[in-house]
């Protein structure tokens, strides 16, 4: 009795006391990278572009379907063909989870952003409905296997064990276990579907014929009023989805995609066998000279990979920092503790602009206010991620429960609210420094010197064997974040995942 | 008169709890209301207390302290509402020097100071409780209502908590299970049983009869 509470007592003073630690060492590393990172506003005139900017978007002007409507089918088809197939392809795979190497393949292909795959497959596959399909599917398969079987290990196992052992393994598997996730697969399915719809947007800005596409031209032409009535085309889309998809209505517009824009592409097999011989391996390994290829090696690490690792991780931490801020700023205008009714409507509504406001595309916009900087991606991380967070801790702040004579606002926030919420709080932006990282690498391809900037650059000048070799930096770098950020949630006590994305 | 109801019904959860309920405190009292458990003490000290929550000290059966808080800080939120937000907030980061006297002295006399600087997560029962009481003491109010703030002490240091209590609140409605402490140091008695007063007489009154009734 003694024991196991002396237990509780040193197991809740070390979460305490490892809580403290990781906000100083956060708050360390954010000085480190403020230090190491270039902020400067290199645009001439950022407030006259905005004001430009700012007009365009308060006068949208009509575009013509002919224009929209290809682009938004592209968007969605890619988007369904390749979500559908990864969930199916994932839910396999989360079954043979406790295998080793499943777990590590699902991580590395994971681990490599949907636009270095797009990159890759365009230079193999061309700009073909192929390489859009492909380009989703092969990450979104990691992400699904790993999601669904946490999933499929948290459910109770109390209904699997009180039926007849005798029943067979997947019988007993589909009619417990699988019924028992479904609710929150279901769930996660619908939510990773709006991912998918985001990143195919994206996908335009590497040349395929997606809404990002046609936003990337209208920008840069300066046409903000024709990019204006795509983007609230996008929002609005993102807004009605889960009044428009069901899931048994996906069956049917998965099939529907995949007859509107079919996956197919002139495959040229000699060409595909030249790629992977000669091509992404580096010519000192194909004539078997290794000091070559080391010194070919010290070479990339000297000039390329130690930069764009330094600039991707300042990049990242001073993000993530500014996400927790901006975070614990503008939660409470979301939640019933703070907000009268007014107040949180107008919030949650910015919240989900914010949100479904893919990263890249702020960026982009960022860059042409800003100029070239780490400022405009920074901040862009921060838009998105900070609103997923902020919705997440307010709807939180609404399960508290406190004493009658609870002090009220600000008060409220600090000594009551903000203390009991800190842990999960973290946790939260633990769960983003993964993808905050792994689009910090991505944003790069818009001239940012990280990682991304150096894989752009290796593919222009057609290195594929440097391009390869850059990406699979970035992939380690990847799950090496993936992993710190998996064993600082257990040193917190958050093992499974706060609430649900 | 400080506290008064007239004849009054009172629900807990829509479900009625104390019926016709007519009673007077006047300031400067030290009541103590017994009754078996689910006798309604809890409601109608919740129910006191909405008639001067401004004004008065509360000690809710839950300490409800926040976890990740030190003992330290717990203490000094029953003084928030009386300065700025910053100063409040200056408060949190760094406990100026004034304030941790203050407070030790609060501690010390509740015989916690040596738990001031653990979270208050970390606290035994006793301890978050007299946590709990001492930031009532540590708000500075003339009232006190608590409910059952002994539960979790021994019998000397209920006694001990006890006596501080009536040295810092001139007034004081305090429900306790312990009537011997409630007979020794209050003046008066409020006994409930079945949704409505049983006795309500001066301490020196209350004779072992009267308390057979309560709890039978």
């Amino acid at each position: 009795m003694l024991l196991a509470y002396i237990k509780k007592i040193s197991h809740l003073s070390s979460g305490f006391h490892s809580l403290r630690l990781i906000s100083f060492l956060l708050f360390a590393l954010t000085f480190l990278a403020f230090l190491l990172s270039d902020l400067a506003i290199h645009s001439a005139s950022p407030l006259y572009e905005f004001s430009l900017m700012a007009q365009g978007f308060l006068n949208p002007q009509t575009i013509s379907f002919d224009t929209l409507l290809p682009a938004l089918y592209a968007t969605l088809a890619f988007a369904f063909q390749g979500v559908m197939v990864a969930a199916v392809l994932g839910f396999l795979l989360s079954l043979l989870f406790r295998y080793f190497y499943i777990r590590v393949f699902a991580a590395f292909i994971r681990s490599i952003h949907e636009l270095f795959w797009a990159l890759l497959f365009i230079q193999i596959t061309g700009l073909t409905p192929l390489t859009g399909f492909i380009a989703i599917l092969i990450p979104f398969t990691g992400i699904f296997a790993k999601v669904f079987s946490e999933i499929l290990d948290e459910v109770d196992k109390k209904p699997e064990l009180s039926l007849n052992p005798q029943i067979k393994t997947f019988s007993l598997f589909l009619y417990t276990r699988v019924a028992l996730a479904w609710p929150q697969m279901k769930g996660y399915l619908l939510y990773r579907l709006e991912c998918g719809i985001r990143s195919s947007a994206i996908l335009g800005f590497v040349g395929l014929p997606t809404l990002g596409f046609e936003l990337e031209s209208y920008f840069k032409q300066g046409f903000y009023a024709e990019a204006a009535t795509l983007l609230y085309v996008f929002f609005i889309l993102i807004a009605s989805l889960k009044y428009l998809v069901k899931i048994p209505m996906l069956p049917i517009y998965t099939l529907a995609a995949f007859i509107y824009l079919p996956p197919i592409a002139d495959i040229s097999w000699p060409l595909i066998s030249e790629f992977f011989k000669h091509e992404i391996v580096p010519t000192s390994l194909q004539e078997g000279n290794i000091p070559a290829f080391f010194n070919w090696l010290n070479m990339l690490w000297q000039t390329q990979i130690m930069d764009g690792l330094v600039n991707t991780l300042a990049l990242s931490q001073l993000a993530l920092a500014l996400t927790g801020l901006i975070s614990l700023l503008i939660f409470p205008f979301s939640s019933k503790l703070f907000a009268g009714k007014i107040t949180r409507t107008v919030s949650q509504s910015s919240l989900i602009i914010m949100r479904s406001s893919p990263e890249y595309l702020l960026a982009f916009i960022g860059l042409l206010i800003l100029g070239p900087s780490m400022l405009p991606a920074i901040l862009a991380l921060a838009i998105h991620n900070s609103a997923v967070i902020a919705h997440l801790v307010a709807l939180q702040s609404q399960t508290l429960c406190f004493r009658e004579d609870a002090s009220k606002g600000i008060n409220l926030y600090f000594f009551e609210t903000l203390p009991r919420l800190y842990g999960s709080f973290l946790a939260l932006l633990f769960y983003r420094w993964e993808v905050i990282v792994r689009e910090t690498a991505i944003l790069g391809m818009l001239g940012i010197p990280t990682l991304g900037f150096y894989i752009d650059s290796a593919f222009e000048e057609i290195r594929f064997d440097r391009a390869i070799l850059l990406i699979l930096v970035t992939a380690f770098l990847n799950i090496l974040i993936d992993n710190i950020a998996v064993l600082l949630r257990k040193q917190m006590h958050f093992k499974q995942q706060p609430l649900s994305f | 008169m400080l506290f008064t109801m007239a004849n009054q019904s009172l629900h807990y959860h829509n479900r009625l709890i104390l019926k016709n309920l007519t009673l007077s405190i006047n300031a400067g009292e030290k009541v103590a209301i017994i009754g078996a458990s689910g006798a309604g003490k809890s409601t109608l000290l919740k129910s006191l207390r909405e008639q001067h929550s401004k004004d008065l000290a509360w000690c809710p059966q839950q300490p409800g302290l926040v976890p990740m808080l030190s003992c330290h800080h717990n203490i000094y939120m029953g003084q928030l509402e009386n300065h700025h937000f910053l100063a409040n907030l200056r408060q949190l980061v760094l406990p100026s020097k004034p304030v941790k006297a203050a407070i030790y002295n609060v501690a010390q006399e509740l015989e916690i100071e040596q738990q001031l600087k653990q979270a208050s997560a970390a606290l035994s029962g006793g301890q978050a409780q007299r946590c709990s009481i001492a930031r009532a003491i540590y708000s500075q109010k003339d009232i006190l209502l608590a409910d059952e703030p002994l539960s979790a002490l021994d019998f000397i240091q209920a006694q001990k908590v006890m006596r501080s209590l009536c040295q810092h609140f001139p007034t004081l409605v305090i429900s306790l299970h312990n009537v011997e402490l409630a007979i020794n140091q209050c003046q008066r008695i409020i006994a409930l049983k079945d949704g409505r007063i049983l006795f309500d007489k001066p301490s020196s009154q209350v004779s072992p009869s009267d308390l057979t009734l309560v709890y039978n």
